[in-house]
């Protein structure tokens, strides 16, 4: 003889056993998959100082931010004139030049191609008298914006602010 | 001894297993050699783990030491070079023997039924394999490992919406870099193992539906189509083993670094990249795939990933887009001119994933992205193609031989 209400009660036991179990490893599961994010120390290297008191027009430097460079280029008058020319035309990711300056003369970029990460090379060696990224062929403009090749996006331009005329201070200190 | 097994054979019957699944095994007697290459991969696997397991010893997955501790393994451990040599150059063969593999399974049919699951576990074997392949292309943290890494994981951030907090996840930083270096050697120890069990289902599988064979025709009379594996297949198989061995040894010996790169000999530097980056050669056909996806505009990087990813998921969905009711390509002509420019395409991809993304071939008449893109649609073609030719029976099979 089949007693319904034992019937019910047995599935409802079976299905909150099945649901607990889901719920409780998942739960488990977290804390190993959080182990994986970046640890606090990595968090703690926010900023990156750098001194462009020496960093003469036409020149361009690489720092360390996070493990990651970061371009300031001394941009000469025909560079910032360049980048200005084409903000008119069509760009593939489109941006003005002096939305991504602060100071006309001085472009930071986060230099790492918008495709898959490597390092473009220094300005000039570009079509449009950019950036070229060697490993698939991405031409970035005198205001890292994509021109040409693989690369969705435009170099980004990190948050960075001048602690006085020549020091600037990459990233948000947290 | 016989009372000892005895004993044994009550508690656990060995003595059964090996004579049903090893020693008598019933083996299709027309196997040729290209069903050696199974064999090969088994032995290859083994000297792997082997030499990965003391190279292990020495190692250590430090940002700041791994390049120099790479030196030392050369230059101070007692037949370090050796090992790291055997290593090293075991994966190209690894890889070799497999890609040989893989094909065999596609000229003679061995993924039709009832093998569809065997094969399915071999595609995921191969997923593993290049994931552990990548994995320990790492370790060495030169240029190249540090770039490779770099671009094989900026692949993640094309995924839609999560990309971004994604690879910083896998990173374990805002870069590639010492946590990386880190999780990578344990899942590179751990892969393999992995891999491991996944030969043991995969020689369950084939043990259940039995081996196919080149004229793919299934056996009628055990009797008449079948010899015991022992001592037909082993000593067959021992004999594959001796070749490989002799040109194996002769690259570990007089060309160790004939399949590596030189820049890798330059420690990382997250500061540069090198001029060119190439990945080990056994991933340059899915590369060029990558690579030759650049139509697209902003959908291009995620298009690349999906082609070059897609490029072996089709293999999952291969035994149901061939609908011949023959099996090998013996008695299948379309499908082996087909085949052919498959194998051909593959080759040519390679090269072009070899080559930098702006080379151009013929003195600059022919740029080689365009035949990239090209070769991209060829290599699909072929599964396209397939389908067509036999589930539309385009394609007239030759008459198939009553047994083998």
């Amino acid at each position: 003889m089949v007693i319904e209400a034992e019937e019910n009660r047995r599935d409802f036991l079976i299905l909150a056993t099945g649901a607990v179990g889901v719920a409780g490893t998942a739960a488990a599961a977290w804390p190993f998959i959080r182990s994986w994010s970046p640890t606090a120390d990595v968090l703690a290297q926010a900023t990156t100082e750098a001194d462009l008191s020496a960093l003469a027009e036409g020149q361009m430097i690489t720092i360390p931010w996070q493990g990651k460079p970061i371009f300031i280029v001394h941009r000469s008058a025909e560079q910032i004139a360049q980048a200005k020319e084409a903000d008119s035309g069509s760009l593939p990711d489109p941006a003005l030049d002096k939305d991504r300056v602060q100071k006309e003369q001085y472009l930071v970029l986060l230099a790492l191609c918008t495709h898959l990460g490597c390092v473009p090379q220094p300005i000039g060696t570009g079509d449009f008298g950019g950036f070229l990224c060697p490993c698939h062929g991405s031409h970035y403009d005198t205001s890292g914006r994509i021109r040409k090749g693989p690369a969705p996006k435009n170099l980004p331009v990190p948050y960075y602010a001048f602690k006085d005329d020549h020091t600037v201070v990459i990233g948000k200190p947290v | 001894m016989s009372k000892l097994m005895e004993w044994v054979d009550a508690r656990l019957p060995i003595s059964d297993m090996i004579k049903s699944q090893a020693t008598e095994y019933p083996t299709p007697k027309n196997l040729n050699y290209w069903w050696n290459f199974g064999s090969l991969a088994l032995f290859m696997l083994i000297v792997m783990i082997a030499t990965g397991l003391f190279l292990a010893m020495h190692y250590k997955p430090d940002a700041q030491q791994a390049f120099d501790i790479v030196e030392h393994i050369m230059r101070d451990v007692n037949y370090g070079w050796l090992l790291r040599y055997l290593h090293a150059n075991g994966a190209t063969f690894f890889f070799i023997i497999i890609y040989v593999h893989i094909l065999r399974g596609m000229y003679y049919g061995s993924y039709r039924a009832p093998r569809e699951i065997l094969w399915w576990i071999g595609v995921i074997i191969f997923f593993l394999m290049m994931g552990t392949g990548f994995l320990g292309y790492v370790l060495p943290w030169g240029q190249m490992s540090y770039w490779g890494a770099a671009v094989i994981t900026n692949l993640i951030t094309a995924v839609p919406v999560v990309g971004e907090d994604l690879v910083v996840w896998v990173w374990g930083g805002f870069s590639v870099g010492d946590a990386t270096l880190n999780r990578f050697y344990v899942l590179h120890f751990l892969l393999p193992l992995v891999i491991f069990a996944f030969v043991i289902v995969h020689m369950w599988a084939l043990h259940a539906v039995h081996s196919n064979n080149p004229d793919g025709i299934d056996i009628v009379d055990e009797e008449k189509d079948t010899l015991p594996f022992h001592p037909y297949f082993t000593v067959k198989d021992l004999y594959g083993v001796g070749v490989l061995l002799i040109i194996y040894c002769w690259f570990v010996f007089f060309a160790p670094n004939a399949f590596l790169e030189p820049d890798n000999y330059i420690p990382a530097n997250p500061m540069q990249t090198p001029a060119h980056i190439v990945p080990e050669w056994y991933f340059l056909p899915f590369y060029a795939i990558l690579r030759s996806i650049d139509f697209l505009g902003s959908f291009s990087k995620l298009a690349g990933v999906i082609a070059m990813v897609g490029a072996i998921c089709i293999l999952f969905v291969l035994p149901f887009l061939d609908r011949s009711p023959v099996r090998s390509f013996r008695y299948r002509p379309l499908s082996r001119s087909l085949f052919w420019i498959f194998v051909a395409n593959a080759i040519m991809l390679g090269w072009i994933g070899y080559n930098p993304s702006d080379a151009t071939a013929f003195d600059g008449a022919l740029p080689l992205i365009i035949l990239g893109r090209t070769g991209t649609a060829v290599y699909f073609g072929y599964f396209v193609m397939l389908f067509i030719v036999t589930a539309f029976k385009i394609e007239k099979p030759l008459p198939l031989p009553k047994s083998l």
